[in-house]
């Protein structure tokens, strides 16, 4: 029964060469949300990241002295939004794993607030995910992540945890919380893996 | 109702007399019979809606918006008007960053069509009669407590309480920014002379009118306990207005002893 | 971003319901609140919409639709109470 609204366009929607099929470039930052906004205190804030044998973890001050990338990337959300040219500072997933010795080949995301997405080891590495702690000069505010969120530009926006606590390594691939319930398992943006 | 097992037990929600009560949903198509400025940042659509099967007051309806693209656009808007009848009437505020409201309330002109999805929402509602306060043995006063634009199911309400004559307790509290951001002000203020059933307590916000007895000011805890119907009466409390004002009202009635399943809100967002 | 309350998903449910659900009372799994879903906290974004406990903010439900498809995933809500009329 759908029909056209007189003068209605919605959001302005320009193409770009750099947008990957089905995604539209905004200016703006929307913020989603699947709940409360947790507010995490950096003295409180801690990073695990717990393997079939151990658990290291980060407070904030050491998680901060580690080498910090400065990462500038085009990000795109499954509503099919895109953002090109966001900055961002982080410390890469290689320098964290460096010190972790695991056989197992995925990996769960987990948040405070209790948001979780599953992403495999090999697509965190190689200079491809970092957990991030500023954008655009700022330190990440509560709304977008902050203290700190996984980012993983290559895969859809929701892969990039918000207010990320750790990573749980596990033998096989298993759904996280909008993987359960419609998301694809991968979330390439690129092939458009957007549902199962 | 209790859990033997776990010997758990729950208060017995209220009978939903509503449930059967409201017209069924549906989608339809309406067109629009007449649009005016109802505030500095907020217009009133009158809505001729194919085959509406007429609602209860307090229910909302859905908008779909459709670009020439495709791509789409839903937001709900309480429902000002009640009762048979395929007039169907809303108030829209138009929000800094919306994508909808903007479009409703400078764009949209007398003959466009729009997709509409309702009557929608059987809980947050209130029917002359209402068959739980005839259930419960007793005609229980009825408290409305709108913020902004949260006014719009609430003014649905108390129009119908005067339309059907009911005799039922009603109160109004309305928090407004200013005398000019005043939903259906006419309306009220007759539907308020009308009837010595409704009592209407504004509360302005920023501005005042002249010779006003109060300073504008957010509402306080001791505002709300001194203009709403004591919770030793009982009332039944319909609060609607934006998250942040629903919180601290529904928190400062139970505070103030109203029974939490007594109070029903609905947020619609906002800070 | 604000949640609003349960009587929000009166019409997305519409779409795959016939009776309005937000009126059923639904126990939450996880701290055992029993309550209308109309009194629940709802997070809606492009994403799809999340229902949470209001009185332990345990997710009892999410909403993805599209527009050939939708999941309606009830992990944490342990029964739902309907109502005969």
């Amino acid at each position: 029964m759908s029909f056209i609204t007189r003068g209605f366009s919605g959001c302005s929607r320009e193409r770009d060469e750099r947008l990957p099929p089905g995604q539209t470039l905004v200016q703006d930052f929307p913020v989603l949300s699947a709940g409360p906004t947790p507010e995490v205190d950096t003295a409180e804030w801690e990073f695990t990241i717990r393997t079939e044998s151990s658990v290291h973890r980060w407070n904030w001050d050491e998680f901060t002295s580690l080498a910090i990338d400065d990462v500038d990337t085009d990000i795109h959300c499954v509503t099919h939004w895109s953002k090109l040219g966001t900055s961002w500072r982080g410390v890469s997933l290689d320098t964290l794993f460096e010190q972790v010795e695991t056989e197992q080949e995925y990996v769960m995301a987990h948040s405070y607030g209790g948001y979780t997405t599953n992403v495999p080891l090999d697509e965190l590495l190689d200079g491809k995910a970092w957990v991030a702690f500023e954008f655009d000069g700022e330190p990440l505010e509560p709304e977008h992540g902050g203290p700190a969120r996984l980012l993983v530009p290559h895969l859809y926006f929701w892969k990039s945890a918000k207010w990320v606590r750790g990573l749980v390594m596990m033998e096989q691939d298993e759904p996280g919380f909008w993987e359960q319930n419609g998301y694809h398992l991968h979330g390439d943006p690129w092939t458009e893996e957007r549902y199962w | 109702m209790s859990d033997a097992a776990t010997g758990t037990t729950a208060p017995a929600p209220a009978p939903s007399a509503a449930l059967l009560a409201v017209p069924r949903s549906g989608w339809h198509v309406a067109t629009v019979a007449s649009t005016r400025r109802e505030t500095p940042n907020a217009s009133r659509i009158e809505l001729e809606v194919d085959g509406w099967p007429g609602n209860a007051a307090g229910q909302h309806l859905d908008v779909r918006l459709t670009a020439p693209d495709g791509y789409t656009a839903t937001r709900s808007y309480s429902i000002a008007s009640s009762g048979a009848g395929t007039r169907v009437t809303i108030a829209v505020d138009k929000l800094p960053d919306g994508e909808v409201s903007p479009y409703l309330v400078d764009e949209v002109r007398a003959g466009d069509m729009l997709e509409v999805h309702g009557p929608l929402g059987a809980f947050f509602v209130w029917a002359p009669d209402a068959a739980d306060a005839a259930a419960a043995g007793e005609a229980r006063p009825v408290q409305l407590i709108a913020g902004g634009s949260g006014v719009v199911p609430l003014y649905a309400m108390a129009e119908a309480h005067g339309a059907a004559h009911d005799l039922t307790s009603f109160r109004l509290l309305y928090s407004v920014r200013s005398p000019d951001d005043v939903y259906f002000a006419d309306e009220l203020r007759r539907l308020a002379e009308a009837s010595a059933a409704l009592q209407l307590d504004l509360v302005y916000t920023r501005r005042s009118p002249a010779g006003w007895p109060t300073p504008p000011a957010r509402i306080t805890r001791e505002v709300l306990e001194a203009a709403v119907i004591p919770a030793a009466e009982r009332p039944r409390v319909f609060v609607c207005g934006s998250t942040g004002f629903v919180e601290r009202v529904a928190d400062w009635l139970v505070e103030l002893g109203h029974d939490a399943r007594s109070i029903r809100t609905e947020r619609y967002g906002g800070t | 971003m604000q949640h609003v309350d349960g009587n929000a998903l009166a019409g997305p449910l519409a779409e795959f319901f016939s009776f309005d659900l937000t009126t059923a009372i639904a126990r939450c799994s996880g701290c055992g609140a029993v309550g209308e879903l109309a009194r629940t906290m709802v997070y809606r974004s492009g994403a799809g919409t999340v229902v949470r406990c209001s009185e332990c903010d345990q997710v009892l439900a999410t909403l993805v639709e599209t527009a050939d498809r939708a999941w309606i995933g009830l992990s944490g809500i342990s029964a739902i109470e309907v109502p005969r009329g």
